[in-house]
Protein backbone atom coordinates (compact mmCIF):
# COMPACT_ATOMS: atom_id res chain seq x y z
CA UNK A 1 0.00 0.00 0.00
CA UNK A 2 1.18 3.28 -1.02
CA UNK A 3 -0.69 6.04 0.35
CA UNK A 4 -0.18 9.89 1.27
CA UNK A 5 -1.54 9.08 5.36
CA UNK A 6 0.22 8.87 8.99
CA UNK A 7 -1.82 6.14 9.88
CA UNK A 8 -4.98 4.14 8.82
CA UNK A 9 -7.24 4.85 12.09
CA UNK A 10 -6.20 8.42 11.58
CA UNK A 11 -7.13 9.52 7.71
CA UNK A 12 -10.75 10.61 8.88
CA UNK A 13 -9.67 12.29 11.93
CA UNK A 14 -6.79 13.99 9.74
CA UNK A 15 -8.95 14.61 6.48
CA UNK A 16 -11.50 16.71 8.22
CA UNK A 17 -8.84 18.84 10.01
CA UNK A 18 -8.03 19.15 6.49
CA UNK A 19 -11.17 20.18 5.05
CA UNK A 20 -11.63 22.65 8.27
CA UNK A 21 -8.04 24.42 7.01
CA UNK A 22 -8.87 24.63 3.78
CA UNK A 23 -12.56 25.42 3.82
CA UNK A 24 -12.56 28.24 6.79
CA UNK A 25 -16.29 29.21 5.27
CA UNK A 26 -17.63 25.51 6.61
CA UNK A 27 -18.29 24.50 10.10
CA UNK A 28 -16.25 21.06 11.43
CA UNK A 29 -17.04 19.70 14.58
CA UNK A 30 -14.15 17.28 14.78
CA UNK A 31 -15.42 15.46 18.25
CA UNK A 32 -18.94 14.87 16.22
CA UNK A 33 -17.27 14.50 12.97
CA UNK A 34 -19.98 16.70 10.82
CA UNK A 35 -19.57 19.21 8.09
CA UNK A 36 -21.80 21.95 8.14
CA UNK A 37 -22.38 25.29 6.36
CA UNK A 38 -21.03 28.01 7.85
CA UNK A 39 -24.65 30.13 8.16
CA UNK A 40 -26.42 26.52 8.84
CA UNK A 41 -29.82 26.76 11.16
CA UNK A 42 -31.07 29.62 9.11
CA UNK A 43 -34.54 30.16 10.25
CA UNK A 44 -37.90 28.62 7.75
CA UNK A 45 -34.96 27.18 5.59
CA UNK A 46 -35.43 23.22 5.11
CA UNK A 47 -31.90 21.86 6.21
CA UNK A 48 -30.29 19.41 4.28
CA UNK A 49 -28.37 16.49 5.70
CA UNK A 50 -26.36 13.91 4.20
CA UNK A 51 -23.44 11.48 4.94
CA UNK A 52 -22.30 8.08 4.42
CA UNK A 53 -18.74 5.83 4.66
CA UNK A 54 -15.62 8.11 3.62
CA UNK A 55 -13.34 7.35 0.76
CA UNK A 56 -16.16 8.96 -2.04
CA UNK A 57 -14.61 12.31 -1.23
CA UNK A 58 -15.81 14.80 -2.55
CA UNK A 59 -19.18 12.99 -2.20
CA UNK A 60 -20.56 14.36 0.76
CA UNK A 61 -18.28 17.06 2.57
CA UNK A 62 -17.68 18.55 -0.62
CA UNK A 63 -21.23 19.06 -1.19
CA UNK A 64 -22.32 21.32 1.65
CA UNK A 65 -22.49 24.99 1.20
CA UNK A 66 -24.94 26.72 -0.41
CA UNK A 67 -27.57 25.75 -3.08
CA UNK A 68 -26.69 22.06 -1.47
CA UNK A 69 -25.97 20.40 1.66
CA UNK A 70 -26.58 21.83 5.35
CA UNK A 71 -24.86 19.15 6.77
CA UNK A 72 -22.53 16.04 5.79
CA UNK A 73 -21.70 12.98 8.23
CA UNK A 74 -18.75 10.99 7.04
CA UNK A 75 -18.43 7.96 8.42
CA UNK A 76 -14.81 5.58 8.73
CA UNK A 77 -13.76 4.52 5.25
CA UNK A 78 -16.97 2.71 3.61
CA UNK A 79 -18.27 2.52 6.80
CA UNK A 80 -21.54 4.41 7.40
CA UNK A 81 -22.24 7.37 10.25
CA UNK A 82 -23.33 6.49 13.47
CA UNK A 83 -26.58 7.72 14.54
CA UNK A 84 -25.20 10.04 16.88
CA UNK A 85 -23.28 11.93 14.16
CA UNK A 86 -26.55 12.67 12.12
CA UNK A 87 -28.42 13.78 15.15
CA UNK A 88 -25.55 16.55 15.91
CA UNK A 89 -25.64 17.22 12.36
CA UNK A 90 -29.68 17.55 12.22
CA UNK A 91 -29.38 19.28 15.77
CA UNK A 92 -26.71 21.71 14.39
CA UNK A 93 -28.75 22.78 11.03
CA UNK A 94 -32.61 22.54 12.07
CA UNK A 95 -33.83 26.09 11.50
CA UNK A 96 -37.13 24.90 12.56
CA UNK A 97 -38.45 23.72 8.97
CA UNK A 98 -37.22 20.46 9.52
CA UNK A 99 -34.61 18.17 7.76
CA UNK A 100 -34.11 16.11 4.95
CA UNK A 101 -31.88 13.04 5.05
CA UNK A 102 -30.29 12.11 1.80
CA UNK A 103 -29.34 8.48 2.37
CA UNK A 104 -27.99 6.57 -0.26
CA UNK A 105 -29.33 2.94 -0.38
CA UNK A 106 -27.05 0.50 1.58
CA UNK A 107 -28.20 -1.38 4.83
CA UNK A 108 -25.83 0.29 6.95
CA UNK A 109 -26.57 3.47 5.73
CA UNK A 110 -30.30 2.92 6.19
CA UNK A 111 -30.62 1.56 9.29
CA UNK A 112 -28.41 4.15 10.71
CA UNK A 113 -30.32 7.31 9.40
CA UNK A 114 -33.60 5.25 10.71
CA UNK A 115 -31.92 5.29 14.12
CA UNK A 116 -30.88 8.80 13.94
CA UNK A 117 -34.35 9.86 12.70
CA UNK A 118 -35.99 8.40 15.72
CA UNK A 119 -33.90 10.42 18.35
CA UNK A 120 -34.52 13.21 15.91
CA UNK A 121 -37.94 13.16 16.09
CA UNK A 122 -38.00 12.63 20.23
CA UNK A 123 -35.70 15.74 19.95
CA UNK A 124 -38.56 17.80 18.39
CA UNK A 125 -36.90 18.18 14.74
CA UNK A 126 -38.78 17.02 11.75
CA UNK A 127 -37.24 14.59 9.59
CA UNK A 128 -38.27 13.38 6.29
CA UNK A 129 -36.06 10.56 3.91
CA UNK A 130 -35.34 10.43 1.22
CA UNK A 131 -33.00 6.94 -0.35
CA UNK A 132 -31.30 7.31 -3.44
CA UNK A 133 -31.43 3.79 -5.20
CA UNK A 134 -29.76 4.27 -9.00
CA UNK A 135 -27.25 1.51 -9.69
CA UNK A 136 -28.95 -0.49 -12.39
CA UNK A 137 -26.44 -3.24 -11.97
CA UNK A 138 -28.10 -4.60 -9.00
CA UNK A 139 -31.71 -5.72 -9.66
CA UNK A 140 -34.02 -3.77 -7.62
CA UNK A 141 -36.18 -6.73 -5.69
CA UNK A 142 -38.36 -6.77 -2.46
CA UNK A 143 -36.30 -9.73 -1.74
CA UNK A 144 -32.78 -8.00 -1.56
CA UNK A 145 -31.30 -5.05 -0.28
CA UNK A 146 -32.25 -3.16 -3.13
CA UNK A 147 -30.30 -1.16 -5.90
CA UNK A 148 -27.20 0.68 -4.45
CA UNK A 149 -27.19 4.60 -4.42
CA UNK A 150 -24.40 6.22 -6.41
CA UNK A 151 -24.06 8.87 -9.01
CA UNK A 152 -27.37 10.46 -8.78
CA UNK A 153 -26.43 11.40 -4.86
CA UNK A 154 -24.82 14.48 -6.57
CA UNK A 155 -28.21 15.38 -8.70
CA UNK A 156 -30.51 14.91 -5.52
CA UNK A 157 -28.50 17.39 -3.20
CA UNK A 158 -27.59 19.91 -5.92
CA UNK A 159 -31.68 19.72 -7.07
CA UNK A 160 -33.11 19.72 -3.81
CA UNK A 161 -30.63 21.86 -2.35
CA UNK A 162 -31.50 24.35 -4.65
CA UNK A 163 -35.20 24.11 -4.09
CA UNK A 164 -34.25 24.35 -0.65
CA UNK A 165 -32.75 27.76 -0.79
CA UNK A 166 -35.29 28.69 -2.24
CA UNK A 167 -37.43 28.50 0.58
CA UNK A 168 -39.74 25.34 -0.10
CA UNK A 169 -40.97 23.44 2.60
CA UNK A 170 -39.81 20.39 3.80
CA UNK A 171 -42.72 18.31 1.73
CA UNK A 172 -41.87 19.87 -1.61
CA UNK A 173 -38.01 19.27 -0.93
CA UNK A 174 -38.33 16.08 -0.23
CA UNK A 175 -40.86 15.46 -3.13
CA UNK A 176 -38.32 16.90 -5.57
CA UNK A 177 -35.05 14.72 -3.97
CA UNK A 178 -37.59 11.80 -5.17
CA UNK A 179 -38.59 12.86 -8.34
CA UNK A 180 -34.97 13.00 -9.32
CA UNK A 181 -33.70 10.05 -7.53
CA UNK A 182 -36.81 8.14 -9.96
CA UNK A 183 -35.57 9.89 -13.13
CA UNK A 184 -31.89 9.19 -12.54
CA UNK A 185 -29.85 5.69 -13.17
CA UNK A 186 -26.19 4.54 -13.27
CA UNK A 187 -23.82 2.06 -14.44
CA UNK A 188 -20.19 1.89 -13.10
CA UNK A 189 -16.97 -0.54 -14.81
CA UNK A 190 -13.68 -0.51 -12.83
CA UNK A 191 -10.34 -1.09 -14.40
CA UNK A 192 -8.20 -1.99 -10.93
CA UNK A 193 -9.43 -2.71 -7.23
CA UNK A 194 -9.07 0.08 -4.54
CA UNK A 195 -7.17 -0.37 -1.52
CA UNK A 196 -8.66 1.06 1.34
CA UNK A 197 -6.21 2.17 4.63
CA UNK A 198 -7.14 -0.20 6.70
CA UNK A 199 -6.80 -3.41 4.52
CA UNK A 200 -3.60 -2.01 3.40
CA UNK A 201 -4.06 -4.63 -0.19
CA UNK A 202 -6.39 -4.31 -3.11
CA UNK A 203 -9.42 -5.86 -2.52
CA UNK A 204 -9.56 -7.84 -5.33
CA UNK A 205 -7.51 -9.08 -7.92
CA UNK A 206 -7.88 -8.08 -12.01
CA UNK A 207 -5.72 -8.91 -14.91
CA UNK A 208 -4.21 -6.45 -16.97
CA UNK A 209 -6.39 -7.38 -19.52
CA UNK A 210 -10.18 -7.40 -17.25
CA UNK A 211 -12.67 -5.14 -16.31
CA UNK A 212 -15.02 -5.51 -13.29
CA UNK A 213 -18.62 -4.43 -15.19
CA UNK A 214 -21.48 -3.29 -12.46
CA UNK A 215 -19.56 -2.09 -9.64
CA UNK A 216 -20.55 -0.17 -6.81
CA UNK A 217 -18.52 2.32 -4.84
CA UNK A 218 -17.05 0.27 -2.10
CA UNK A 219 -14.17 -1.75 -3.84
CA UNK A 220 -16.52 -5.03 -4.22
CA UNK A 221 -16.09 -6.89 -7.31
CA UNK A 222 -19.13 -6.08 -9.99
CA UNK A 223 -21.48 -8.37 -11.57
CA UNK A 224 -19.19 -10.00 -13.86
CA UNK A 225 -15.48 -10.01 -15.16
CA UNK A 226 -15.09 -9.40 -18.98
CA UNK A 227 -12.21 -8.75 -21.41
CA UNK A 228 -11.40 -5.03 -21.68
CA UNK A 229 -12.89 -3.47 -24.67
CA UNK A 230 -12.61 0.14 -26.15
CA UNK A 231 -13.68 2.64 -24.38
CA UNK A 232 -17.46 3.06 -27.06
CA UNK A 233 -18.10 -0.68 -26.49
CA UNK A 234 -18.05 -0.08 -23.20
CA UNK A 235 -20.05 3.18 -23.16
CA UNK A 236 -22.24 0.94 -25.13
CA UNK A 237 -22.91 -1.68 -22.32
CA UNK A 238 -23.43 1.06 -19.75
CA UNK A 239 -25.89 3.41 -22.00
CA UNK A 240 -27.35 0.07 -22.74
CA UNK A 241 -28.45 -0.97 -19.21
CA UNK A 242 -29.11 2.11 -17.74
CA UNK A 243 -31.62 2.61 -21.11
CA UNK A 244 -33.03 -0.94 -20.48
CA UNK A 245 -34.14 0.39 -17.16
CA UNK A 246 -35.53 3.49 -17.72
CA UNK A 247 -35.97 4.12 -22.08
CA UNK A 248 -35.63 7.99 -23.23
CA UNK A 249 -37.34 9.19 -26.65
CA UNK A 250 -36.05 11.32 -28.66
CA UNK A 251 -36.11 15.26 -27.26
CA UNK A 252 -36.25 13.97 -23.84
CA UNK A 253 -33.80 16.25 -21.70
CA UNK A 254 -31.28 14.84 -19.52
CA UNK A 255 -28.56 15.49 -17.06
CA UNK A 256 -25.59 13.74 -17.52
CA UNK A 257 -22.25 12.53 -15.22
CA UNK A 258 -19.44 10.84 -16.37
CA UNK A 259 -17.96 10.69 -12.63
CA UNK A 260 -14.43 9.27 -12.48
CA UNK A 261 -14.18 6.36 -9.46
CA UNK A 262 -11.04 8.15 -8.05
CA UNK A 263 -8.04 6.36 -10.05
CA UNK A 264 -9.03 7.19 -13.49
CA UNK A 265 -7.22 10.54 -15.49
CA UNK A 266 -9.90 13.37 -16.44
CA UNK A 267 -8.53 12.79 -20.16
CA UNK A 268 -9.75 9.45 -20.18
CA UNK A 269 -12.96 10.65 -18.59
CA UNK A 270 -13.72 13.00 -21.76
CA UNK A 271 -13.38 9.92 -23.85
CA UNK A 272 -15.74 8.43 -22.39
CA UNK A 273 -18.02 11.77 -22.17
CA UNK A 274 -17.41 11.90 -25.88
CA UNK A 275 -18.86 8.30 -26.20
CA UNK A 276 -21.91 9.13 -24.43
CA UNK A 277 -22.93 12.16 -25.80
CA UNK A 278 -22.66 10.79 -29.39
CA UNK A 279 -24.58 7.85 -28.64
CA UNK A 280 -27.81 9.75 -27.27
CA UNK A 281 -27.39 12.20 -30.08
CA UNK A 282 -28.00 9.46 -32.11
CA UNK A 283 -31.07 8.56 -30.13
CA UNK A 284 -32.00 12.12 -30.57
CA UNK A 285 -31.51 12.42 -26.65
CA UNK A 286 -30.25 16.10 -25.26
CA UNK A 287 -27.66 16.48 -23.20
CA UNK A 288 -28.88 19.56 -21.42
CA UNK A 289 -26.33 19.80 -18.64
CA UNK A 290 -23.66 17.78 -17.62
CA UNK A 291 -20.22 16.87 -15.15
CA UNK A 292 -17.53 15.45 -15.98
CA UNK A 293 -15.13 14.34 -13.12
CA UNK A 294 -14.75 12.81 -10.29
CA UNK A 295 -17.80 13.39 -7.73
CA UNK A 296 -18.45 10.18 -6.41
CA UNK A 297 -15.34 8.36 -6.05
CA UNK A 298 -14.36 5.01 -4.80
CA UNK A 299 -10.89 5.53 -2.92
CA UNK A 300 -8.10 4.75 -5.63
CA UNK A 301 -10.47 2.91 -7.79
CA UNK A 302 -9.77 3.11 -11.80
CA UNK A 303 -12.82 3.34 -13.40
CA UNK A 304 -15.55 5.37 -14.69
CA UNK A 305 -19.72 6.04 -14.14
CA UNK A 306 -22.61 7.18 -15.90
CA UNK A 307 -25.45 8.36 -14.16
CA UNK A 308 -28.12 9.93 -16.94
CA UNK A 309 -31.54 11.68 -15.08
CA UNK A 310 -34.32 12.57 -17.38
CA UNK A 311 -34.97 16.15 -16.37
CA UNK A 312 -37.95 18.20 -16.51
CA UNK A 313 -37.99 22.36 -16.64
CA UNK A 314 -38.09 22.42 -13.07
CA UNK A 315 -35.26 20.05 -12.05
CA UNK A 316 -33.05 21.97 -14.93
CA UNK A 317 -33.99 25.50 -13.74
CA UNK A 318 -33.37 24.48 -10.05
CA UNK A 319 -29.83 22.49 -11.59
CA UNK A 320 -28.63 26.02 -13.21
CA UNK A 321 -29.49 27.89 -9.56
CA UNK A 322 -26.57 29.05 -7.82
CA UNK A 323 -24.01 26.45 -5.94
CA UNK A 324 -21.50 27.75 -3.55
CA UNK A 325 -19.89 24.60 -1.87
CA UNK A 326 -15.98 22.78 -2.33
CA UNK A 327 -16.94 20.60 -5.34
CA UNK A 328 -19.19 22.44 -7.03
CA UNK A 329 -19.73 26.03 -7.74
CA UNK A 330 -21.77 28.22 -10.29
CA UNK A 331 -23.95 30.72 -10.27
CA UNK A 332 -23.85 34.14 -8.40
CA UNK B 1 -41.62 -6.09 42.13
CA UNK B 2 -39.38 -7.92 40.68
CA UNK B 3 -38.75 -11.49 41.61
CA UNK B 4 -35.12 -12.90 41.03
CA UNK B 5 -34.71 -16.16 39.93
CA UNK B 6 -33.13 -18.67 42.25
CA UNK B 7 -29.57 -19.51 41.58
CA UNK B 8 -29.32 -23.38 41.02
CA UNK B 9 -27.26 -24.72 43.59
CA UNK B 10 -24.48 -25.16 42.10
CA UNK B 11 -24.90 -21.68 41.20
CA UNK B 12 -25.91 -22.40 37.38
CA UNK B 13 -26.63 -18.68 36.54
CA UNK B 14 -25.53 -15.52 34.68
CA UNK B 15 -24.29 -12.73 37.02
CA UNK B 16 -23.28 -9.34 36.29
CA UNK B 17 -19.64 -10.67 36.57
CA UNK B 18 -20.50 -13.01 33.44
CA UNK B 19 -22.00 -10.62 31.30
CA UNK B 20 -19.39 -8.18 31.49
CA UNK B 21 -16.70 -11.49 30.73
CA UNK B 22 -18.69 -12.25 27.69
CA UNK B 23 -18.41 -8.88 26.68
CA UNK B 24 -14.80 -8.86 26.95
CA UNK B 25 -14.58 -12.51 25.37
CA UNK B 26 -16.01 -11.17 22.70
CA UNK B 27 -14.19 -9.00 22.60
CA UNK B 28 -10.56 -10.98 22.66
CA UNK B 29 -12.19 -12.94 19.89
CA UNK B 30 -12.54 -10.54 17.35
CA UNK B 31 -9.33 -9.14 18.15
CA UNK B 32 -7.67 -12.59 17.61
CA UNK B 33 -10.16 -12.78 13.91
CA UNK B 34 -9.43 -9.16 12.97
CA UNK B 35 -7.80 -10.11 10.00
CA UNK B 36 -9.46 -13.42 9.05
CA UNK B 37 -13.01 -11.49 9.44
CA UNK B 38 -12.11 -8.74 6.95
CA UNK B 39 -10.51 -11.12 4.55
CA UNK B 40 -13.69 -12.43 4.09
CA UNK B 41 -15.43 -9.04 4.04
CA UNK B 42 -13.05 -8.43 1.04
CA UNK B 43 -14.44 -11.00 -1.09
CA UNK B 44 -17.69 -10.25 -0.84
CA UNK B 45 -17.97 -6.99 0.56
CA UNK B 46 -16.11 -3.91 1.68
CA UNK B 47 -13.41 -5.09 3.54
CA UNK B 48 -13.99 -3.36 7.07
CA UNK B 49 -15.73 -6.22 9.52
CA UNK B 50 -13.19 -6.81 11.52
CA UNK B 51 -11.67 -3.45 11.77
CA UNK B 52 -15.43 -1.99 12.65
CA UNK B 53 -15.92 -4.63 14.94
CA UNK B 54 -12.82 -4.63 16.87
CA UNK B 55 -13.92 -0.63 17.10
CA UNK B 56 -16.77 -1.17 18.64
CA UNK B 57 -16.00 -4.36 20.95
CA UNK B 58 -12.83 -2.39 22.31
CA UNK B 59 -14.94 0.50 23.55
CA UNK B 60 -17.84 -1.90 24.39
CA UNK B 61 -15.42 -3.63 26.87
CA UNK B 62 -13.96 -0.46 27.68
CA UNK B 63 -17.58 0.77 28.85
CA UNK B 64 -18.93 -1.98 30.54
CA UNK B 65 -15.31 -2.06 32.72
CA UNK B 66 -16.17 1.06 34.19
CA UNK B 67 -19.63 0.62 35.34
CA UNK B 68 -21.15 -1.30 38.33
CA UNK B 69 -24.11 -3.02 37.21
CA UNK B 70 -26.76 -4.22 39.25
CA UNK B 71 -28.59 -6.48 36.80
CA UNK B 72 -27.29 -8.99 34.26
CA UNK B 73 -29.04 -7.51 31.61
CA UNK B 74 -27.20 -3.40 32.65
CA UNK B 75 -23.78 -4.44 31.01
CA UNK B 76 -25.22 -5.58 27.73
CA UNK B 77 -27.68 -2.97 27.29
CA UNK B 78 -24.44 -0.55 27.85
CA UNK B 79 -22.11 -2.57 25.21
CA UNK B 80 -25.27 -2.53 22.65
CA UNK B 81 -25.22 1.02 22.74
CA UNK B 82 -21.63 1.06 22.75
CA UNK B 83 -21.73 -0.69 19.54
CA UNK B 84 -24.58 1.57 17.70
CA UNK B 85 -22.01 4.83 18.42
CA UNK B 86 -18.88 3.31 16.71
CA UNK B 87 -19.66 0.76 15.02
CA UNK B 88 -21.25 2.05 11.45
CA UNK B 89 -22.63 0.04 8.93
CA UNK B 90 -24.96 -2.38 9.05
CA UNK B 91 -23.62 -4.30 11.63
CA UNK B 92 -23.36 -1.58 14.06
CA UNK B 93 -27.23 -1.27 14.80
CA UNK B 94 -27.76 -5.08 14.12
CA UNK B 95 -25.14 -5.95 16.63
CA UNK B 96 -26.49 -3.42 18.80
CA UNK B 97 -29.66 -3.44 18.81
CA UNK B 98 -29.52 -7.35 19.75
CA UNK B 99 -27.15 -6.31 23.01
CA UNK B 100 -29.56 -4.08 23.99
CA UNK B 101 -32.35 -6.68 23.34
CA UNK B 102 -30.95 -9.54 25.24
CA UNK B 103 -29.76 -6.64 27.85
CA UNK B 104 -33.37 -5.68 28.52
CA UNK B 105 -34.94 -9.24 28.76
CA UNK B 106 -32.20 -9.79 31.62
CA UNK B 107 -33.35 -7.14 34.03
CA UNK B 108 -32.46 -8.94 37.19
CA UNK B 109 -29.47 -9.73 39.11
CA UNK B 110 -28.58 -13.60 37.97
CA UNK B 111 -30.53 -15.48 34.80
CA UNK B 112 -31.23 -18.76 34.66
CA UNK B 113 -31.14 -21.25 30.91
CA UNK B 114 -34.68 -20.27 30.46
CA UNK B 115 -34.20 -16.62 30.68
CA UNK B 116 -30.94 -16.34 28.97
CA UNK B 117 -33.22 -18.43 26.14
CA UNK B 118 -35.81 -15.78 26.40
CA UNK B 119 -33.43 -13.28 26.35
CA UNK B 120 -31.12 -14.96 23.09
CA UNK B 121 -34.82 -15.05 21.30
CA UNK B 122 -35.60 -11.18 21.77
CA UNK B 123 -31.82 -10.41 20.53
CA UNK B 124 -33.05 -12.95 16.94
CA UNK B 125 -35.88 -10.47 16.58
CA UNK B 126 -34.52 -7.31 16.49
CA UNK B 127 -32.16 -8.53 14.10
CA UNK B 128 -34.90 -9.81 12.06
CA UNK B 129 -36.50 -6.73 12.74
CA UNK B 130 -34.24 -4.22 11.87
CA UNK B 131 -31.87 -5.97 8.82
CA UNK B 132 -35.37 -7.96 7.90
CA UNK B 133 -33.09 -10.55 6.63
CA UNK B 134 -34.21 -14.66 7.08
CA UNK B 135 -32.17 -17.96 7.22
CA UNK B 136 -30.72 -18.82 3.88
CA UNK B 137 -30.12 -15.16 3.00
CA UNK B 138 -26.35 -15.14 3.82
CA UNK B 139 -26.40 -13.44 6.94
CA UNK B 140 -25.58 -13.42 10.52
CA UNK B 141 -28.97 -14.84 10.29
CA UNK B 142 -27.97 -18.21 9.38
CA UNK B 143 -25.92 -18.67 12.61
CA UNK B 144 -27.66 -17.15 15.10
CA UNK B 145 -31.03 -18.68 14.78
CA UNK B 146 -29.43 -22.58 14.55
CA UNK B 147 -27.21 -21.52 17.85
CA UNK B 148 -30.75 -19.96 19.10
CA UNK B 149 -32.85 -22.96 18.11
CA UNK B 150 -29.64 -25.62 20.27
CA UNK B 151 -29.98 -23.45 22.80
CA UNK B 152 -33.62 -23.39 23.38
CA UNK B 153 -34.06 -27.78 22.62
CA UNK B 154 -31.14 -27.62 25.82
CA UNK B 155 -32.47 -25.87 27.61
CA UNK B 156 -36.07 -27.22 27.40
CA UNK B 157 -34.12 -30.35 28.02
CA UNK B 158 -33.61 -28.83 31.42
CA UNK B 159 -29.33 -28.80 30.36
CA UNK B 160 -27.07 -26.51 32.37
CA UNK B 161 -26.29 -22.94 30.75
CA UNK B 162 -22.71 -24.46 29.71
CA UNK B 163 -24.18 -27.07 27.97
CA UNK B 164 -26.63 -24.71 26.15
CA UNK B 165 -24.08 -22.23 25.46
CA UNK B 166 -21.53 -24.94 24.26
CA UNK B 167 -24.49 -26.78 21.91
CA UNK B 168 -25.28 -23.28 20.53
CA UNK B 169 -21.97 -22.27 19.93
CA UNK B 170 -21.45 -25.53 18.06
CA UNK B 171 -24.66 -24.69 16.00
CA UNK B 172 -23.69 -21.19 15.41
CA UNK B 173 -20.28 -23.11 13.74
CA UNK B 174 -21.92 -25.22 11.31
CA UNK B 175 -24.63 -22.88 10.44
CA UNK B 176 -21.79 -20.19 9.86
CA UNK B 177 -20.53 -23.02 7.17
CA UNK B 178 -23.67 -23.59 5.68
CA UNK B 179 -23.30 -20.15 4.39
CA UNK B 180 -20.25 -20.93 2.07
CA UNK B 181 -22.45 -22.10 -0.73
CA UNK B 182 -25.17 -19.69 -0.20
CA UNK B 183 -25.68 -17.08 -2.40
CA UNK B 184 -26.20 -13.49 -0.54
CA UNK B 185 -30.00 -11.66 -0.77
CA UNK B 186 -29.08 -9.50 1.51
CA UNK B 187 -26.40 -6.85 2.83
CA UNK B 188 -23.45 -5.64 0.72
CA UNK B 189 -22.66 -9.22 -0.77
CA UNK B 190 -25.84 -9.28 -2.62
CA UNK B 191 -24.75 -6.82 -4.80
CA UNK B 192 -22.56 -9.43 -6.48
CA UNK B 193 -25.16 -11.70 -7.71
CA UNK B 194 -24.02 -15.18 -7.81
CA UNK B 195 -20.44 -14.62 -7.20
CA UNK B 196 -21.32 -14.09 -3.55
CA UNK B 197 -21.51 -18.46 -3.70
CA UNK B 198 -18.60 -20.03 -2.28
CA UNK B 199 -17.44 -17.27 0.06
CA UNK B 200 -18.25 -17.63 4.11
CA UNK B 201 -20.02 -14.93 5.03
CA UNK B 202 -18.47 -12.34 7.42
CA UNK B 203 -21.52 -11.18 9.69
CA UNK B 204 -22.20 -15.24 10.18
CA UNK B 205 -18.52 -15.63 11.02
CA UNK B 206 -18.37 -12.91 13.70
CA UNK B 207 -21.90 -14.05 15.34
CA UNK B 208 -20.31 -17.43 15.31
CA UNK B 209 -17.59 -15.74 17.61
CA UNK B 210 -20.31 -14.55 19.78
CA UNK B 211 -22.03 -17.17 21.27
CA UNK B 212 -18.61 -19.63 21.35
CA UNK B 213 -17.65 -16.58 23.73
CA UNK B 214 -20.49 -17.12 25.87
CA UNK B 215 -20.10 -20.70 25.41
CA UNK B 216 -16.52 -20.25 27.11
CA UNK B 217 -17.91 -17.73 29.08
CA UNK B 218 -20.40 -19.94 30.83
CA UNK B 219 -18.41 -22.82 30.92
CA UNK B 220 -15.38 -21.73 32.25
CA UNK B 221 -16.30 -21.64 36.58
Amino acid sequence: MKKFINAPEAVLAEALSGIAAAHPELKVDAENKVISRGDAGRRGKVALVSGGGSGHEPLHGGFVGLGMLDAACPGEVFTSPVPGQMLAAAQAVDGGAGVLFIVKNYTGDVLNFQMAAELAAEEGITVETVLVDDDVAVKDSTWTAGRRGTGATVFVEKIAGALAEQGAGLAAVAEMAKRVNAASRSFAVALTACTTPASGKPGFDLPEDEMEVGVGIHGEPGRRREKLRPAKEIVATALDAILTDQPLDTGDETIVMVNGLGGTPLIELYVVFNEVAAALADKGVVVARNLVGNYVTSLDMAGASLTVCRADADMLSLWDAPVNTPALRWGS
Amino acid sequence: MTTSPVPTMNGDSVDTDRARTWVQAIAAAVDQHKDHLTQLDSAIGDADHGTNMHRGFSAATTAVAAMEPDTVGAALITAGTTLISTVGGASGPLYGGAFRAIGKALDTPTAGTQQLAAALAAGLASIQKLGAAAPGDKTMIDAYAPALAAFQQQAGAGADLAAAATAAADAAEVGMRSTTPMQARKGRASYLGARSIGHQDPGATSTALVFRALAETLGAR
